[in-house]
């Protein structure tokens, strides 16, 4: 018989959707809590950023000393709303709650969030896949400081001698996106926490980085035999810190709860932390422990009553969503799928610049490789870097104008600068050479090197980029290597 | 001396400008005065006769060098010690806050000294302004000037006691249930709750936050006028304050209450005391010999006041007061863990009253009682204001009486919650609706205490409300005597 506290690696099958044993399936949902990348907190004027020397981004209102008031910021707002609309949610007026518990992490012993009413609701999510994961609410509340415990042996508040809290991070803007238990297995988990962080990073809400913390992923998990209808007791894991963890931990999970029906023990409703390094999940608190929140309207603050005209500019903000601007890509390629390259190209940053190039009609290969490749090594880029400054450069290198190492060459000095591909090539020298030239120097290069001519003429193809070389580095690089070929094989056929 | 402190802000502003008196020459003579009486009233908690001299010196160089320092100028001005000062401690008359200085000024401080007023002290308080007579203070009682024996009402008890002594012309105090027109009456002062909204309230530390509000205290209405436009306006950092302009009020004073309709409210009359009842009838026979039409006029709903007051206000308490755990502010009694400390840190820095309350509150938005007592709370109180708006259909302002009783013997209720709790059910019912409201000093009873007359007005009214108080305060029988020890002192002085 299975143990209940079976290890991760006696579990074989992992991640797929007949992961577990034969009648059983998973029902999971994700709340992932996603800090919106806003220049200012959500109730005050502090700077956002994360890494700053403790406490330095700190006001009495996110200190929560007494006598201070909370003052929504609208353009947090405006990035939870466009949340919103991209997951298809309804966006409605909605208040803010109180969320009461004491922690020494939250300077108010209270957590301004959203409670009955969200700002968004109802709403879907279209995996890759194609399957439809339902979002049951999208709502915005107030990040909590940082704890850091000193001693003791766990790390964790009991036990620790000392802890030194940083509340850099207290009121920061969040949004919590909870998802219906519509996940079936945990590779469809990590299909949805991954089309949702692509979709959050390509409106410009998140950063998404998992590791700094700017997105935070709970699990609700439960078990039940295939055909049953009523969804079984959900456990609710915390601490899932990357993709890897959330498979795992799911996995771990729902065979921890097959086991146990198995063995016909209960499964008790809990919050249950992922230990990452010993594979498997680890009771917190049980239900009856769960704190009563007494959550009651915010005072401070004024009902939420988004207009159409609200709603509809910031619809018209949202521009093409990951889904669409995907596709755009990978029919332009002539491709089937998507590919690395594609889902570089389609981030909020970069975007704007593929979709303008290939709306000017431009190779759409080329396009896409310099805009995931080149253009994504210099993110990020000044606000004043042009999108038609990109554009101006594509078009100089399928003209030929430019090599291609030219054109990479003035990419970079164009962001570095901030001039035009036209200034930069001046700058850097890069005179696109004549094909009259290029032949005088193929033609010197053929009486210096009769022999390896003779060969090459007469079908030794492996030499053709010996002669390139001897070009390249008779024009000092500023030969088209293309142009250079073509010449080349011309000349092999005249003679 | 007694001449100079008994000036109102008005006339000292206007002097002061004139350069007839000096700032420094004025607030000197009040900072005598509040110590040299507050041994017997214990209306300071905290005296800042550094700091005030300076911005005293501070406006004299303005005025030296051609300057307006503003409509305050010179005007020496208490704050109830829930408003912040930098600089100054807030306490809010707990052991709890002891010690603990704002690093920020509340936005009434800020638009006080922009206008020239001197902040010469803070005031004493019920503890976090929960209480009805300034006895509930973690440092001890403040007493009434009129008779030594008596409380000055409450919580802005230091407040309208050190109006009423004559130690400043105006104070500020906050007012959730009652804590500035109660005190007011039972000290004879004039007090002012505005519209929840028209002023702001960053910088009051908060009790029940969908009912505070910041207003005067002054001897003279003009007094209230002008301080209140001063203090009123739209902040950015209260989102719940008014952008809507107030209508001047100091221009009030004069304008005809002829034709104006005046509803007498009955529930509120109906509690009261003979001797206050027979007041405010005085003043409604005063007012139609002004050509006023008075009526009687029903609010049932407001007897519903009360209850509903006492699940709201200590709902809201009882997360405003949640952040006092010791981790980051005041005092801060070590435990073997973070629960304990809080738990050590509440027990030992808390009051009955506040923890009573906190106690209230928590109970009332519990989970399966939330329904039964915060939410239909909030459905009474939708019930108030829709039956303040369906008198004020018939008539343009209300008047009532402000407490039922005129002041009472220090201990006479303290040990009797529910008896203190009805000292405010003439006042609750505002901060309900959120309508201003204001006391009037207006007669004494047969001991010589004083009687105030409650003005009740539309939101936003402000202006309706002072014409009446201008109006009134021609037949006001005017301020009460002192006590003879407080007579002496100042006399002494
Ligand atoms: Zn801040």
């Amino acid at each position: 018989m299975a143990n209940a506290e079976t290890d991760l690696k006696d579990l074989g099958v992992r991640g797929e959707s007949d992961f577990l044993p034969d009648g059983w399936e998973l029902v999971c949902g994700l709340e992932v809590h996603t800090e919106l990348k806003t220049k200012t907190k959500l109730f005050c004027g502090c700077a956002n950023v994360f890494g700053a020397q403790a406490n330095t981004n700190v006001c009495p209102t996110c200190l929560g000393l007494p006598g201070s008031l909370p003052v929504l910021n609208e353009r947090a707002l405006e990035i939870a709303a466009m949340i919103g609309l991209a997951l298809s949610a309804k966006v409605q007026a909605s208040i803010f709650h109180r969320k009461n518990y004491f922690y020494p992490d939250m300077p108010k012993d209270f957590q301004i969030s959203q409670y009955d009413i969200p700002l968004n609701a109802d709403g879907y999510l279209i995996l890759p896949s194609g399957k439809r994961i339902g979002i049951e609410r999208a709502h915005v509340e107030e990040d909590t400081g940082k704890i850091t415990h000193l001693g003791g042996a766990s790390g964790r508040i009991h036990g620790a001698e000392r802890a030194l809290i940083d509340y850099n991070r207290s009121g920061v803007p969040l949004v919590e996106i909870v998802s219906r238990p519509d996940i079936a297995s945990p590779e469809e988990a990590r299909e949805y926490v991954s089309e949702l962080r692509s979709t959050l990073v390509a409106i410009g809400a998140s950063d998404g980085k998992m590791e700094e913390g700017s997105l935070r992923v709970d699990a609700n998990v439960s078990v039940r035999p295939i055909g049953e209808t009523p969804f079984r007791t959900r456990c609710e894991i915390k601490n899932l810190n990357s993709l890897r963890s959330l498979v795992r931990a799911i996995t771990f999970e729902a065979h921890r709860q097959v086991a146990a029906y198995l063995a016909g023990e209960k499964v008790t409703q809990q919050t249950r932390h992922w230990d990452e390094s010993a594979g498997r999940t680890v009771a917190l608190r049980n239900k009856e422990e769960a704190e009563d929140y007494r959550y009651f309207p915010e005072p401070d603050l004024v009902p939420l009553r988004p207009s159409e005209e609200w709603i509809e500019g910031l619809r018209s903000q949202l521009g093409e969503l990951p889904k669409e601007r995907r596709a755009r890509l990978v029919e332009s390629l002539g491709l089937t799928d998507t590919n690395d390259q594609i889902e570089t190209a389609i981030s909020v940053e970069l975007y704007p610049f593929a979709r303008s190039a290939l709306a000017a009609g431009l190779d759409p290969k080329i396009t896409v490789a310099r805009c995931a490749n080149e253009l994504a090594s210099l993110a990020p880029l000044d606000e004043s870097f042009e999108i038609s400054w990109f554009v101006e450069l594509l078009r100089m290198e399928t003209n030929g104008e430019v090599s291609a190492t030219q054109a990479k060459s003035i990419l970079a000095e164009v962001a570095k600068n901030l001039i035009s591909p036209k200034a930069a090539q001046e700058r850097l020298g890069f005179s696109q050479l004549t094909d009259d030239q290029l032949t005088k120097t193929i033609n010197e290069a053929i009486l210096q090197n009769p022999k390896e001519w003779e060969r090459f003429r007469t079908g030794e193809a492996q030499l053709q980029g010996f002669f390139v070389g001897k070009i390249m580095k008779a024009t000092s690089g500023k030969a088209d290597g293309k142009a250079v070929v073509r010449i080349l094989l011309a000349t092999a056929e005249q003679r | 001396m007694s001449e100079m402190t008994n000036m109102s802000a008005f006339e000292i502003a206007e002097s002061v400008n004139n350069q007839t008196v000096t700032a420094t020459s004025v607030v000197e003579k009040s900072l005598a005065l509040a110590e040299a009486l507050n041994s017997k009233l214990n209306a300071f908690l905290a005296i800042d006769r550094e700091g005030a001299l300076r911005a005293a010196a501070k406006v004299d160089s303005i005025i030296a060098s051609g300057g307006s320092p503003g409509r305050l100028a010179g005007v020496p001005i208490a704050l109830k010690d829930n408003m912040c000062k930098v600089g100054l401690p807030t306490t809010c008359g707990s052991r709890i806050l002891q010690g603990w200085i704002p690093p920020y000024d509340a936005t009434v401080t800020k638009l006080l000294e922009s206008e020239g007023a001197i902040i010469v002290g803070k005031t004493n308080l019920d503890e976090f302004a929960m209480g009805s007579s300034t006895e509930n203070s973690a440092y001890g009682p403040t007493l009434n000037p009129v008779d030594l024996t008596r409380v000055p009402g409450g919580s802005s008890g230091g407040s309208a006691s050190s109006v009423a002594a004559g130690i400043v012309p105006v104070a500020l105090g906050s007012d959730t249930g009652g804590s500035i027109r109660q005190p007011a009456s039972l000290c004879g002062v004039v007090g002012v709750k505005p519209t929840y909204g028209r002023v702001s309230r960053y910088g009051l530390v908060a009790f029940a936050s969908s009912l505070d509000q910041i207003g005067p205290f002054s001897s003279s209405v003009m007094d209230s006028a002008l301080t209140l436009e001063v203090i009123a306006g739209f902040d950015l950092k209260d989102s719940t304050s008014y952008d809507e302009q107030m209508g001047s009020l100091s221009a009030q004073k004069g304008l005809s209450v002829e034709g104006l309709r005046v509803g007498m409210v009955t529930e509120f009359v109906e509690g009261s005391d003979l001797e206050v009842v027979s007041a405010l009838r005085d003043a409604a026979n005063a007012l139609t010999s002004l050509g006023a039409d008075v009526v009687e006029i029903s609010i049932p709903e407001t007897k519903l006041g009360l209850s509903a007051y006492y699940l709201i206000a200590p709902a809201e308490a009882s997360s405003n007061l949640a952040r006092f755990d010791g981790v980051r502010f005041g005092l801060r009694v070590e435990g073997s863990n973070i629960e304990e400390t809080n738990v050590l840190t509440r027990t030992k820095g808390f009051g009955a009253e506040v923890k009573r309350r906190i106690m209230l509150g928590t109970y009332a938005l519990s989970s399966g009682y939330y329904d039964a007592y915060y939410a239909k709370a909030q459905q009474v109180r939708t019930l108030i204001k829709s039956g303040f708006e369906r008198a004020y259909q018939q008539v343009d302002v209300l008047i009532s009486p402000v407490s039922p009783t005129t002041a009472f013997k220090l201990g006479e209720k303290s040990l009797d919650p529910l008896a203190m709790y009805l000292s405010d059910v003439c006042t609750i019912p505002s901060n309900l609706a959120g309508h201003p409201a204001m006391s009037m000093p207006y007669a004494l009873d047969s001991k010589g205490l004083p009687i105030g007359v409650q003005i009740l007005a539309p939101a936003l009214r402000e202006d309706l409300m002072f014409r009446l108080a201008f109006a009134l305060e021609g037949s006001s029988t005017g301020a009460p005597s002192l006590d003879d020890s407080i007579k002496e002192a100042i006399n002494r002085g």
